[in-house]
């Protein structure tokens, strides 16, 4: 039983142990684990022109403004406190839409705009049939693309 | 539950599960996949796409939850030294890293055309591929040893280092910005889905629970029969030898 | 016809949900079918063993754990 014991304390001590280093490194590479910056968090750092990074954050309602050529499309990223604009050519993703969350790969222009070589979607974790959706909306009960 | 350490008595309750086992998951997977594909409504973003997390979530769950029972096992196996704690978890691994690919597989699908890419290296899909390498290094730890024992030990070591990549699973999606979306079902405040995509969803998981449970004694029973065959073999090798000098 | 070609098409997603649900039964049908004969071949081995051997030499220890 002793031994049974001394094993059980062994196993227990070397999980615990190990939880706390894990939790440790994971805390020291916070920065290398956040997949993209919102805007706020990339006004808060430093970040030169032309250094790859990524975005995310809504796509501003009324903010998408597509190009005569129709490939190159400029839209706003934001986060409600603040907000980055985007040029990008390319083909969007389905989901992407005013409302909704998006994450953008690129660099920040000296001018401030941030040009996208990717635009990536990123849903929320609300599911419903559309029938539910609108009439949701319609009881001004919840707003589209309100998550993220 | 030395009781069960018994392998004769394993035998004897594992025969007496089976059958109820397979009807659940036949009948769940019926009734899952009817409501998956057939009436259950789309999603008023994603449209139909919305039915491939009947499998992928599922999958992930049970990714997830074979993990932490073969961990249990492990566990089980290296303190109390039980005989048949061992065999379990690694009958349990090839059930595992099945439903991890699965889990993966299925969601390159669904990432595709919902997020407009198959792959990222966000927090919650890389953590999702290293319990996938954590089954398969597990599974090769069990072969890189003859000697049964030791192996046993080395792999249950591994099992149980892999456990902190559970919670970082779990929890990826709320503690770093991710491309992935955060929990809509097991989450403070409730689901986030509609029931009508609930249900589905719970009935798949419920097959996808009873594959696992018979497909475990099943891989039990294999891994009893081999250990068994190990153990005859060796006695007679060593009756020879003795016979022989 | 058409309702079933609508069906399949699956609102234009059919080449993304199709191959989602063909994976998953592949995988877990292969994993089904390769315990099953694995468990019969095992067993089958042991049963040939068991039968080899006289039955009053069959030591307790054989059929025991460890």
């Amino acid at each position: 039983m002793t031994r049974k014991r001394r094993r059980l304390y062994m196993v227990a001590a070397g999980v615990t142990m190990l939880g706390i280093a894990a939790a440790l490194v994971l805390n020291a590479f916070q920065d290398n684990l956040v997949f993209f910056f919102s805007p706020s968090e990339l006004a808060a750092r430093e970040i030169t022109a032309g250094q790859r990074i990524r975005v995310g954050g809504l796509v501003e309602e009324g903010s998408i403004e597509r190009q005569a050529d129709s490939h190159t499309v400029r839209f706003t990223v934001t986060d409600t406190a603040r907000s980055v604009r985007v040029v990008y050519s390319g083909m969007l993703p389905d989901l992407f839409r005013e409302g909704q969350g998006v994450v953008v790969q690129g660099s920040l222009g000296p001018d401030g705009v941030f040009s996208a070589e990717e635009v990536l979607a990123k849903h929320d974790e609300n599911y419903m049939p559309p029938e539910v959706a609108d009439a949701l909306q319609k009881a001004g009960h919840w707003q589209k693309g309100g998550g993220t | 539950m030395h009781r069960f350490a018994n392998p004769s008595r394993f035998l004897r309750l594992s025969a007496a599960i089976l059958p109820w086992s397979t009807a659940a998951c036949v009948c769940l997977l019926v009734v899952g996949l009817y409501f998956a594909l057939v009436a259950s409504p789309p999603d008023y973003q994603q449209s139909e796409t919305v039915r491939i997390m009947y499998v992928h979530v599922p999958a992930a769950w049970m990714a997830m939850g074979t993990y932490a029972f073969l961990a249990l096992a492990s566990a089980t196996g290296l303190i109390w030294k039980h005989p048949l704690a061992d065999l379990t978890a690694k009958a349990a691994a090839p059930i595992g890293a099945s439903f991890t690919f699965i889990a993966l597989a299925t969601g390159a699908l669904w990432g595709q055309p919902t997020w407009g890419t198959w792959w990222v290296w966000d927090a919650r899909l890389t953590s999702v591929l290293i319990l996938l390498f954590l089954y398969l290094g597990y599974m090769a730890l069990w072969n890189a040893f003859d000697d049964e024992t030791r192996a046993a030990r080395a792999a249950a070591i591994l099992a149980l280092v892999g456990i902190v990549n559970l919670p970082i699973i779990k929890f990826s999606v709320e503690w770093w910005n991710t491309l992935h979306q955060p929990a809509s079902v097991l989450r403070i405040g409730g689901p986030t889905i509609d029931p009508s995509m609930l249900l589905p969803l719970l009935l798949m998981a419920g097959a996808f629970l009873f594959y696992f449970v018979t497909i475990l004694l099943l891989r039990i029973r294999l891994e009893l029969a081999g250990r068994k065959l190990r153990t005859v073999q060796f006695n007679r090798a060593r009756a020879s030898l003795r016979g022989t000098t | 016809m058409d309702a079933l070609n609508h069906y399949l098409a699956m609102g234009g997603y059919w080449q993304f949900v199709w191959p989602a649900y063909a994976i998953a039964v592949v995988v877990l049908v292969a994993l089904l079918v390769g315990t099953l004969r694995a468990v019969r071949a095992n067993e089958a081995a042991v049963a040939a063993l068991d039968r080899e051997r006289p039955r009053r030499r069959r030591s307790a220890r054989d059929g025991e754990l460890q």
